[in-house]
């Protein structure tokens, strides 16, 4: 009999699982539904569209030929909810779908503080495709810009407004950028990079309201009672799970929808994934969620096979992120806890991973040598987690030792007092991990 | 001030003739190899390569970029903002590690 495989949300969780079902099941039916008009697209990419380095339509990576030559059918609707006990979402429009097995993979939204003059024209987020059109759309207009929030989301909003010539200025809450990840270096680093690109930076201080003018932001009120004046005020404080869906369908969640190893929900033919899901860590045996593309397309992988009856255990790898902040490429991989407090953000923003926040049992060496720094954190007997900024040689090679836990007690010593040889000690550590 | 200036420029140069002689090299001996797991689809390294190879497509099916047409000239390296590509070895012209693919 022809299963039916129905997945709600056509990211890249929800666009890999599909692959992977195809793969596994040649005769099944898949159906992707989306509430997005458009085809499959590069949700960070936009950072890169709205700062000019790439047209839109290269952002469409996956075509719906491609998903016609898949046998994939994507399908535009807002589905209302999810009926389990009948097998079938509810579309908003009245369509119904059936399904033998079903995967959420709704992602996540931005939040929006609760800060009156909030819904005013020209306060934007960055979701989707058309907020990105929406905020390019403003800036030819805007002379002056605003922007809220920690993380990667806000500098890549921050950024995108000043190569589009609107003055920007990036107000932060707490002393530094990012310090609940970034240590004081790694922060003043990137905030020298946003002085040169003409962002001004204020520290210490907090919105208290959008002022408007018929309708559209004209200005923000601080903490202070000063006034900031402002087409557009940008806001990217945190992203929270989509579990509406999942909740009112009774299945059980926390901050995401709750999954056990084969990414199966509390309903056995219902699974999550990618920035909606979350998903058990094997180092520390808690739930976690991780809003990064990788993880994403990992999961999509997973959870295609379980749906299909073929599934293994997820196993999360540690978290990796490579990105520009400050125009500085920075790699961030496993548990790497700046020590600062969390000013910025509730609590996960885009590109983000719950933990970078965590320090396991380790002990953080840095070398800095200018523009470059590389800030390692030593566990007993291996690296737990990485921050490379700069010149990214040794990323590849972390990204090795991390995530496969290689045993590093033999040069531990040396590398507590000399980070900077690992260059020099990564051939003894594995072969072929200092190839280029 | 005056040395750090002439030292950050200093710093800077060496990296353009790093940069430019690891260029030449690839020109003579390389291939472009990709790590899947890094890219996020952007099309930045497509919409940069000279000769039209959607480089991105060839990232994420695993293919390798060793086109016919691709010139090693560097540009998706270069470019692409997640580390997902860099020149390797190729084991026709000489010795090296093999290419570990997308």
């Amino acid at each position: 009999m022809t299963q039916r495989y129905v997945i709600i949300g056509n990211g890249p969780a929800g666009a890999t699982a599909a692959e992977t079902i195809r793969r596994l099941d040649s005769a099944a039916d898949v159906e992707i539904v989306g509430d997005e008009g458009v085809p499959f697209y590069s949700r960070p990419g936009l950072a890169y569209l709205l700062n000019g380095t790439v047209p839109e339509k290269l952002l469409f990576s996956r075509s719906d030929r491609e998903y016609a030559s898949l046998g994939v059918r994507r399908t535009v609707g807002r589905v209302s909810r999810i009926e389990p006990t009948h097998h079938r979402v509810v579309v908003a429009d009245g369509r119904t779908l059936a399904y033998d097995r079903l995967l959420i993979a709704v992602g996540a939204r931005a939040l929006r503080p609760d800060l009156p003059g909030i819904d005013l024209d020209g306060v934007v987020t960055l979701d989707k495709l058309e907020d990105a059109r929406r905020i390019i759309r403003l800036a030819r207009s805007a002379r002056q810009a605003c922007v809220v929030g920690g993380g990667i989301t806000a500098l890549e909003l921050a950024e995108g407004l000043a190569a589009r010539r609107v003055e920007t200025h990036y107000l932060m809450r707490g002393e530094r950028y990012w310090a609940s990840v970034l240590d004081p270096r790694e922060s003043e680093l990137v905030e020298g990079r946003l002085a040169e690109e003409d962002i001004q930076v204020h520290r210490g201080v907090e919105v208290r309201a959008v002022i408007g003018h018929r309708g559209r932001v004209a200005a923000v009120e601080l903490q202070d009672g000063s006034i900031l004046p402002c087409e557009l005020l940008a806001v990217a404080v945190g992203i929270q799970p989509r579990v509406e869906l999942a909740r009112e369908a009774g299945l059980e969640t926390g901050r995401g929808v709750w999954t056990d190893p084969m990414l199966q929900t509390s309903d056995p033919d219902v699974f999550a994934a990618g920035d909606v899901a979350e998903v058990l860590d094997p180092v520390t045996g808690r739930r976690v969620c991780d809003s990064l593309w990788s993880s994403a397309n990992d999961q999509g992988r997973a959870a295609g096979a379980s749906l299909c009856g073929a599934g293994t255990p997820y196993q999360r790898p540690a978290p990796l992120n490579v990105t520009r902040i400050g125009g500085i490429t920075t790699t961030l991989i496993g548990s790497i806890g700046g020590g600062g407090r969390e000013d910025d953000l509730v609590s996960l923003a885009r590109g983000d991973s719950g933990a970078w926040r965590e320090r396991l049992d380790a002990f953080a060496v840095v070398a800095d040598s200018g523009a470059d720094q590389l800030r390692l954190l030593l566990g007993t007997d291996r690296i737990t987690g990485a921050v490379v900024m700069g010149d990214q040689t040794l990323s590849r090679p972390l990204q090795h030792l991390i995530r496969e836990r290689v045993d590093i007690s033999a040069v531990r010593d040396r590398l507590a007092e000399h980070p900077g040889d690992l260059g020099k000690l990564v051939d003894t550590l594995g072969p072929g991990l200092g190839a280029r | 001030m005056r040395a750090m200036t002439r030292s950050a420029n200093g710093g800077m140069l060496a990296r353009l003739l790093h940069r430019d002689r690891r260029q030449r090299e690839a020109l003579v001996a390389a291939l472009v190899v990709a790590e899947a797991s890094r890219c996020v689809e952007c099309g930045i390294c497509t919409y940069n390569c000279p000769v039209g190879i959607d480089v991105r497509a060839h990232v994420r099916l695993g293919t390798p970029i060793a086109d016919s047409h691709c010139l090693t000239c560097g540009s998706c390296v270069a470019r692409c903002p997640r580390g997902t590509l860099r020149f390797e070895a190729s084991s026709v012209f000489a010795p090296g590690p093999k290419a570990s693919g997308g």
